[in-house]
């Protein structure tokens, strides 16, 4: 192995070998998906997201969101996706073509949002669990957001968004004052109500 | 040849001809002095700040409220702050530091125009500054492994490209007529970083593959930036330092190869297990999964070799800082990779995914494999660089068992907190808010194991510092007891 030629073919065989096999050839294999229908002339899926989702996506990548929640579903029979509720089938990579960055993640501190915009469809239960996460599930461990939130005196009359939180809550505002979501509150909400795994694929039907 | 030796009889029979080789390694030592103390200066401020963010998210993950709520203090950035801290900051300052010095030394050159490597070696920490100054401000990629924004990431390379080409033209102008072990590992992993650092830059960042094509690739560099970049630089380390330090060969030159070769061709391919049940094709997901099986062989091969060459030696092992660290960071390679197989196969595989048991799995591999290989490393370089001997043996030691309990906690901990976690998501009748629930005070254990580490940390810190700036010569080595056999006289 004195000779540097042949050590060096060798470096970068092995590592050419792996970029073509898994990197280009998935990309030869399916980096060219589109949108398809069920049956001839029906709705195309999946659909393109809507802006202000697009927007709320910002918000969840900026939030490091990924490190604790995955948007996969795996088949049914594998874990227990199926069986919580985080989705009717698997997802597929068709699924994910519209995603500019694809946020699957690899860890499952806190639940699976691939399908939550269809099991928690109320917004303010949103607003009140990125507000103080524990008002909404009492043993969570997922971070307060508060800071996407502003306190405002009420005006004429409370604001319509406006969070209204049970009674005796502490942490709520002195009389007189409300808290209400930002900007970036109402995107990131919006993203993660439109977060749907509703419609069937032709590779990926629903499970029974 | 059925042994190997760091410096080959051609070369000790001309040295001791012309001049005692210890005194041409004194010579190559002070042509590397100040790129080499510049490196691991800046490694170890890289731990203590990776360290501080470590600390941040852990307790922050068990009790949420603990810290205040402002925006750049939340889990998802601390978290990728301490990633990129002891990642690019403290692992990568180590390899240059460490692995450049084992490689110049190898090529029995002097190295020149060391201006060039501290002038790339302080853009780099600069680039790194602004990246973990961006992921807090929010300018997070949420991106695994690459979470610096991508404005930063083109002097990241730029700067590795240079201090890596000086490591290669090291190796195309060396003067040994012999090629030892850690040059190929050294040679290989300068090769294989920056064409997986560009590559996944490319596809994922800069010109975004389309759909799940950018996690099969984030995953092949997330996987490799261990596998082809960590683990050859420590595993060329762990081949140079025992047999140095023991002065004895290397037990067999054909298991050697073997490792080298089996690892560059499997550890390639590992990467994709990461993405089991995922949505990409399952071939990819079955080539990953044979690939990490596979890796048992290099695993084993370099393992048994390390093995048999320490074997009877434990005594100097055990009192040598240099090894103690370095021999405890072989055995966990061992362990870990082994572990590494089994989490890949889909059995395993559906109970740990998506849990903290990866999460002990990563630290595992990347402390105690690689930081306590550098740790080693880093007692047996600075006296050369120096002049100068450690002050105290007593701070050594309390350094190695702050850390090495302080991480046996830590995986210990998360490794069975994970597989309970795993088990009882598979669970549908348990609750998900109480699989979450039962995670804390395994997640507390890691708080625990890890403040161990953090002030272990802080005394290495402390220690390295009065080194640095001290005045005192000691003679002889520092040693944790002093050995009653002659003719040792490294550390």
């Amino acid at each position: 192995m004195n000779n540097f030629s042949s050590l060096f073919i060798g470096i970068l065989f092995t590592v050419a070998f792996s970029f073509a096999g898994i990197v280009i050839s998935s990309q030869i294999q399916y980096g060219k998906l589109t949108p398809v229908a069920m049956e001839e002339g029906e709705m195309t899926y999946p659909r393109p997201p809507v802006g202000i989702a697009e927007q709320g996506k910002e918000v969840y990548l900026s939030m490091g969101c990924i490190y604790c929640h995955s948007q996969q579903v795996r088949r049914k029979g594998f874990g227990a996706d199926f069986e919580r509720g985080w989705g009717n089938r698997q997802t597929v990579p068709r699924d994910y073509i519209f995603q500019k960055r694809v946020v699957l993640g690899t860890m499952r501190t806190g639940p699976d949002l691939m399908t939550v915009g269809e099991r928690l469809t109320d917004p303010s239960w949103h607003y009140l669990h990125l507000y103080d996460p524990k008002l909404t599930v009492p043993s969570s461990i997922m971070p307060q957001f508060k800071f996407l939130f502003k306190t405002q005196k009420v005006k004429d009359a409370p604001s319509a968004n406006a969070l209204k939180f049970p009674a005796g809550y502490e942490g709520a505002p002195a009389e007189g004052y409300e808290i209400v979501p930002t900007d970036r509150c109402n995107d990131l909400v919006h993203y993660l109500l439109s977060l749907k795994l509703n419609y069937e694929l032709p590779e990926a039907r629903f499970s029974e | 040849m059925n042994t190997i030796s760091p410096y080959p009889e051609s070369f000790q029979e001309k040295q001791s001809i012309v001049k005692p080789y210890k005194l041409v390694f004194a010579e190559i030592d002070a042509s590397m002095r100040f790129p080499v103390v510049f490196f691991l200066s800046c490694a170890l401020v890289w731990l203590i700040i990776g360290t501080v963010f470590a600390l941040l998210s852990s307790f922050t993950l068990h009790s949420p409220d603990l810290l205040p709520n402002w925006e750049w203090l939340t889990f998802g950035r601390i978290r990728s702050a301490h990633l990129n801290a002891v990642s690019y900051g403290w692992a990568n300052n180590a390899v240059f530091g460490v692995g450049i010095w084992v490689m110049v030394r190898l090529c029995q050159i002097r190295l020149r125009y060391g201006w060039v490597v501290i002038t790339a070696g302080v853009f780099w920490n600069v680039a790194v500054v602004i990246g973990i100054t961006a992921i807090l401000g929010g300018q997070i990629t949420s991106v695994e492994w690459l979470e610096m924004p991508k404005y930063v990431t083109p002097i990241l390379g730029a700067s590795f490209l240079m201090i890596g080409a000086w490591g290669i033209v090291s190796f195309l102008y060396r003067e040994s007529s012999h090629v030892y072990v850690s040059q190929w590992y050294l040679l290989a992993a300068l090769f294989w970083f920056p064409w997986i650092y560009v590559a996944v830059q490319t596809m994922v960042i800069w010109f975004p593959a389309r759909g799940t094509v950018q996690a099969i690739t984030n995953w092949w560099f997330g996987h490799n930036v261990l596998g082809l970049w960590y683990t050859p630089v420590a595993i060329g380390v762990v081949y140079y330092l025992i047999p140095k330090v023991l002065g004895r060969p290397i037990h067999s030159y054909y298991l050697s190869a073997l490792g080298f070769w089996t690892l560059a061709l499997f550890y390639n391919w590992a990467g994709v297990h990461h993405l089991i049940g995922g949505p990409i094709p399952v071939w990819l997901v079955s080539s990953g999964i044979v690939a990490s099986v596979m890796m048992v062989i290099p695993v084993m091969v370099t393992g048994i070799n390390h093995h048999l060459t320490v074997v009877g030696y434990f005594d100097k092992v055990w009192h040598s800082p240099t090894l103690r660290f370095v021999v405890f960071g072989a055995m966990s390679y061992t362990l870990v990779s082994l572990i590494g197989s089994t989490m890949a196969l889909r059995e395993v595989n559906v109970v740990t995914h998506f849990t903290h048991f990866t999460v002990a799995h990563a630290h595992h591999g990347i402390y105690a494999f690689f930081t306590m290989v550098m740790f080693g490393s880093i007692y047996y370089v600075m006296p050369r660089m120096l002049n100068r001997e450690w002050p105290s043996a007593l701070l050594i030691s309390v350094h190695f068992w702050c850390v090495a309990i302080g991480i046996t906690i830590y995986v210990g901990g998360l490794t069975i907190g994970g597989w309970i976690q795993g088990l009882q998501m598979n669970n549908p009748e348990i609750l998900f808010p109480d699989v979450v629930k039962h995670t804390i005070p395994w997640l507390m254990s890691r708080s625990l194991g890890g403040s161990l580490m953090a002030l272990g940390h802080l005394v290495f810190f402390v220690h390295f510092t009065w080194m640095l700036f001290s005045k005192r010569v000691k003679s002889g080595p520092t040693l944790f007891r002093e050995l009653k056999e002659e003719g040792v006289s490294s550390r």
